[in-house]
Order: C-alpha cells, then sequence, then structure tokens
C-alpha cells in the first residue's frame, strides 16, 4: 500500500514543503523558491500518472506491447515552460523591489508601505505638479 | 472565414501582441492594438448572432476530432463573455493612448500594448476554449501578463502588489491543474463535453470529491472571492489606471465564467449542488463578502482602492446568484457580470481622468472637483448609482433579478440583506459626492480643466450604455437567460 503510492506520498510531502515555504517564509526569493516546488511536486504527479511499469514509449512496432500515456508528458512540457516564465517574472519582479524598497523582506517592505503612506501620496503630487509646470 | 471566427477570436490578438514590437512607434501602435481589439469585438458580435441562431458552434482546431483534439466551443455563456471582454477591451484601449502618456515611462509604452494584448487573448482563450488543460494555459498567459501590467504602476506599490497577486495566482491556477489532472486520472479525457459525460460514471469517488475541491478553490483566488480576495484591492488601486479599467470590468468576470463552466457543465448540478454542499458555502461567503468589502470600502481615502473593495462586494453579489442554482438566480448573476463590466469600467476609466488631471485619486483632492471636471465627475456619479442599484441604471436590473430570484426561493432574510449591502454602497459613494460636490477647492489646489476628449467619448459611451440597458433590457437579459436556460438543460 505504502510502496504502491510512492509518487503519490512524494507528490503530497514536496506539495506540502513548497506551500509551507510560500506562506511561512518572509524572504521574497525562498518564497518563489517554494512556489518552483509547489508546481514541479505537481509535474510528478501528471508524470507518474501516465507511467506504466516496463511500459516503452509509443512506438508502433511488434516488439512493444505495453505503452506508457505520452500525453500528459506532453501537458506538463507545457506547465513547466508556464512554471519557469513564472519564476524568472518573480524573480524579475524581487529585483525591481529590491532597487524600489531596498529590502526583500516581507516585515521591512510592508512596514515601510505603512509608515508613509501620506507623504508618499505628497511626493507623487508634487512630481506630477513640477511635470506640468515643467511642461507648461 | 465564418466558420473560423472561434479560432480567430483568440489568434487575432495572439498575432497582433508581437507585431506591436516591429511596429515601435507608440501611436502607431496604440491604433494597431485599438483595430485588433476592434476586430476581436466584431467577431464577438458576429459569433454571439450566429450562436443565437443557430445553437452550439464547435470548432475542430486542427481538424483532429474532438474528445482528441482540443475544441473549441461557443455557445450561449461564452458567446455573451466574449462580447463582455472584447467591447470593454476596444473602448478602455481609446483611452489608453493618453492615459499611458503620464504614468508609464515611454520607452515601455510598445511593451505595454504587447502585455494589453497578451492579457485580451488569454481572457478571450479561457472562455473560448472546450478543454480543460487549455483552460489553464490561458489562464496563465493572462495572469503572467496582468502580473507585469500591474507591476507597471507608478507607485512602488504597485511592484509590491503584482509580487503578492504572483504568489497568490500561481497558486491558483496551480490548483486548477491538480484538478484538472485528478478528473484525466479518472476519465482519461481533458474536453469538457467529454468530462461531462464520464464524471458521474465515477463521481462518488474520493479523487473526484479532491478534483472537485482543488477547481473550486484555485478559481475562487482568481475571482477573489471572500476570503481569497487579499490580492485584489492593492493590485487594482496601484496598478496604471487604464489597466485597472480594463481588469476591473473582465478578469473577475472569467473567473466567475470558469465557476459556472465547471460547476454546471462539466461536474453537473447535481454533483455540484447537492453531493456537495456548495450552496449554503457560497451563499455565506458571499454575502459576507459583500458586508465586509462594502464596509472597508467606506475607510478608504484612495478612491481606486475604495473602488477595488467595491468590486469585492460586487463578486459576492454575483456569487449570491450563482449559490441558487436556479434559472432565474443564474440570470441575475450573469446579467451583473454585464452590468458590473459596464459600470466598473466606467468609474475606473473617469479615475484614470483625474489621475491624468491630478496625479492622484486621494479623497483630499477631490474638493471641488464637480465643478472644475463637470462631465468626469457626473460619470462617477451616475456610475456610482449605478453601483448602488438606482431604477434606470443597469444596476437596477440586475439587483432586480436578483431578489426575483431570492424570493421565489423563499429566503427573506437574504433578501433583506442584499438591500442592506446596497445602502452600505450609497454611503460610500455618497462619501465622493459630498467631497466633490459640496466642498470648496482647497487654498493650496491648482484648478484644473475638465479630462480631454480621448477620455470622455469612452466613459460617456459606458455611460449611456449604463442607462440604455437599465431601460431597454431586451437584448442583455434575452441572452443571459437563455444562456443560463441552455446550462440548466431548459430548451427555452
Amino acid at each position: 500500500m505504502l510502496m504502491g503510492l510512492f509518487n503519490n506520498w512524494i507528490v503530497v510531502v514536496l506539495m506540502m514543503i513548497g506551500l509551507y515555504i510560500v506562506i511561512a517564509h518572509g524572504n521574497l526569493i525562498k518564497k518563489i523558491v517554494g512556489l518552483a516546488i509547489f508546481q514541479t511536486s505537481v509535474f510528478i504527479f501528471y508524470i507518474s500518472l501516465a507511467k506504466i511499469d516496463g511500459g516503452t514509449a509509443p512506438i508502433l512496432s511488434d516488439n512493444y506491447t505495453l505503452y506508457s500515456n505520452p500525453l500528459p508528458h506532453v501537458l506538463i512540457l507545457t506547465a513547466i515552460v508556464v512554471g519557469i516564465a513564472t519564476t524568472a517574472l518573480g524573480l524579475a519582479l524581487v529585483v525591481r523591489i529590491k532597487e524600489a524598497y531596498d529590502s526583500i523582506e516581507e516585515e521591512d517592505i510592508q512596514r515601510q508601505d505603512n509608515l508613509p503612506q501620506d507623504n508618499q501620496v505628497q511626493d507623487s503630487q508634487l512630481l506630477t505638479k513640477n511635470e506640468t509646470e515643467n511642461k507648461a | 472565414m465564418i466558420a473560423h471566427l472561434p479560432v480567430l477570436q483568440v489568434i487575432v490578438p495572439l498575432m497582433a501582441a508581437p507585431i506591436c514590437l516591429l511596429l515601435k512607434r507608440a501611436q502607431l501602435v496604440w491604433l494597431f492594438s485599438l483595430i485588433t481589439s476592434g476586430l476581436a469585438f466584431l467577431i464577438s458580435i458576429l459569433l454571439l448572432q450566429q450562436v443565437m441562431a443557430t445553437g452550439v458552434i464547435s470548432y475542430e482546431l486542427g481538424g483532429w476530432q474532438a474528445p482528441w483534439g482540443i475544441e473549441y466551443r461557443i455557445d450561449k455563456l461564452n458567446a455573451f463573455l466574449l462580447l463582455i471582454i472584447s467591447a470593454i477591451s476596444t473602448i478602455v484601449l481609446f483611452a489608453a493612448q493618453t492615459s499611458i502618456e503620464k504614468e508609464i515611462p515611454k520607452s515601455k509604452h510598445t511593451l505595454f500594448y504587447v502585455l494589453y494584448l497578451l492579457s485580451l487573448t488569454g481572457m478571450l482563450g479561457i472562455v473560448a476554449t472546450g478543454d480543460a488543460f487549455n483552460v489553464f494555459v490561458f489562464l496563465e498567459i493572462s495572469s503572467l501578463s496582468a502580473y507585469a501590467l500591474i507591476a507597471l504602476g507608478k507607485d512602488r506599490r504597485a511592484l509590491w502588489a503584482a509580487y503578492q497577486y504572483l504568489i497568490m495566482g500561481t497558486i491558483g491556477a496551480t490548483f486548477i491543474l491538480i484538478g484538472i489532472g485528478l478528473m484525466y486520472q479518472m476519465t482519461g479525457t481533458l474536453n469538457m463535453v467529454d468530462l461531462s459525460q464520464r464524471l458521474p460514471e465515477v463521481a462518488q469517488t474520493r479523487t473526484v470529491f479532491a478534483a472537485f475541491g482543488f477547481v473550486i478553490v484555485g478559481v475562487c483566488l482568481k475571482l477573489a472571492l471572500f476570503p481569497l480576495h487579499l490580492w485584489l484591492p492593492n493590485s487594482y488601486a496601484y496598478a496604471p489606471s487604464i489597466v485597472t479599467a480594463f481588469f476591473a470590468a473582465t478578469a473577475t468576470k472569467v473567473a466567475v465564467y470558469l465557476l459556472i463552466r465547471f460547476t454546471f457543465s462539466v461536474f453537473g448540478v447535481s454533483f455540484s449542488f447537492t453531493t456537495i454542499p456548495l450552496q449554503t458555502l457560497f451563499m455565506a461567503l458571499g454575502l459576507v463578502g459583500i458586508f465586509v468589502a462594502s464596509t472597508a470600502a467606506i475607510y478608504q481615502k484612495n478612491i481606486k482602492l475604495l473602488f477595488a473593495y467595491s468590486s469585492i462586494a460586487q463578486i459576492g453579489y454575483m456569487i449570491v446568484g450563482f449559490s441558487m442554482a436556479t434559472v432565474t438566480g443564474l440570470t441575475a448573476t450573469l446579467l451583473h457580470m454585464f452590468n458590473h463590466a459596464l459600470m466598473k469600467s466606467a468609474i475606473f476609466l473617469a479615475l484614470a481622468a483625474i489621475v491624468y488631471r491630478l496625479g492622484n485619486v486621494q479623497l483630499s483632492s477631490f474638493h471641488g472637483l464637480g465643478r472644475q471636471m463637470p462631465l468626469t465627475m457626473a460619470a462617477i456619479v451616475i456610475g456610482g448609482l449605478s453601483l448602488i442599484g438606482v431604477p434606470l441604471t443597469v444596476g437596477f436590473v440586475s439587483k432586480w433579478y436578483l431578489l426575483m430570484a431570492i424570493i421565489e426561493q423563499g429566503w427573506w432574510p437574504v433578501a433583506v440583506l442584499i438591500l442592506l449591502g446596497s445602502l452600505l454602497a450609497v454611503i460610500y459613494v455618497w462619501r465622493i459626492v459630498e467631497v466633490a460636490y459640496f466642498k470648496e477647492p482647497l487654498a493650496n489646489q491648482t484648478p484644473v480643466k475638465e479630462a480631454p476628449l480621448f477620455f470622455l467619448i469612452p466613459i460617456w459611451i459606458l455611460i449611456i450604455a449604463n442607462i440604455y440597458f437599465g431601460i431597454d433590457t431586451r437584448l442583455s437579459v434575452q441572452v443571459a437567460q437563455s444562456a443560463a436556460m441552455t446550462l440548466f438543460g431548459v430548451t427555452p
């Protein structure tokens, strides 16, 4: 029972590890890593879904009778691409956040957002006023 | 040509996006995107006409037959949604060029349109496709471009909002992916029609329950159902104004569509509402969402944030209509999707015009704006009245149908709560009216001119639509009603 579902156990464990990192860690890069682990667990789930012990790729030949289902593998190829795009975009955002806040810690960023709220608005107001004046 | 309309609907903006990169000049790219979006709008009108006349259109992508190949399946529900999305996108794009001038650096203008068109492609694709895995792919196309669009906002908080949206959105999309995988495991198919035929055989297994749970939670994350709404307010508030106008009107509607599609078409009414207590759960969450979000809206000082919270409340109304699982209830939900798209895009476009003139949308800078920007402020007031549900506006029509559906069920307490929820909307709309019309302009405030025509034209097209569809309800009600009936399998 336990060994028969070995892949599924791994999938669930990885999924929980990934989600836990996303929720529990304050470091933005660690969150992205957690997200990647979470997504990877789903990839493994799809891949093991289609694998049959001893099955080969679907080659039309008399020598082979047992095939693995190639469809989930193809699907997950797409999902891997999506996963990479998400990770890349997430990391790019972290770079911009680091430039803007000078920090990649969640608490730090939220504190900066909450404190100078009014000043910031006035700043941006001033900025746009300057811009319009310059144009005039 | 006519036979290929379902795929053209998605392909046209998809192909146009990379072409934008080649055109380079911002003005030209804007014109090109506008034409592309207009073309998509035209296609959606033709599709809706065709569907209303002849029924479901099934398109086999690449000529591969349905359960094996990817099928685009347009019925009344998708055709209606396609129309909403492409219409709003076109009208909003009209004001885009003027609005992003002040909000996005010049060098990024071309990229803005590329992202915008990709996001449009994603949304149209989610709605048009009849293949469960295809839904995931298009969902990610629209989401990834949405994260990037939100991060273009001028305020640095836009970055943080985009990051949070990315985390929540990816978790939601991955949940949907897990659900689709579990369904595939049980049935061996990804085609939605095929799924709906094969799922009942295995409906009592734990795997299907798990699949249902994953899909519903994933979709609810995307549609910002209370309490999964945390990503929405900041994303809408700090994104470039034009992006907010587009997303507030379309993005959550697409997610509501997915919810309807999965519960009604794929899993079936009897499974979703009888086997699983979805009704109680969604009714409760919808109502709590209306009250919590409306109350939060009352306390906001940033007007974009205020209307973002109001969006969450409006989603609550849609969910309440949906949770009744009756034809009238679903009609109310579909109507509200259409109507809410009209009001929110009008309001957020008007706010975009105010950002263009003032540089911010803090309530404190609205002093005396009623006289300085009369046409823009009037639009916000009419949009606000529509949100409240005053007669002669579209908001009234959908609230009316929602109340009818509730009374049909005999749930009087719910009807009372819905009306109380509308009163909260009166309060937050009044706060804006009070400041804009009854307060003198502050001494240190430089007077501003009325918004340019590029804003006023689209805003007033939407406002007139708000009033027109509030009086002449034939088109919207007829389409919504027959779409709802088809979902229940009742012949209209």
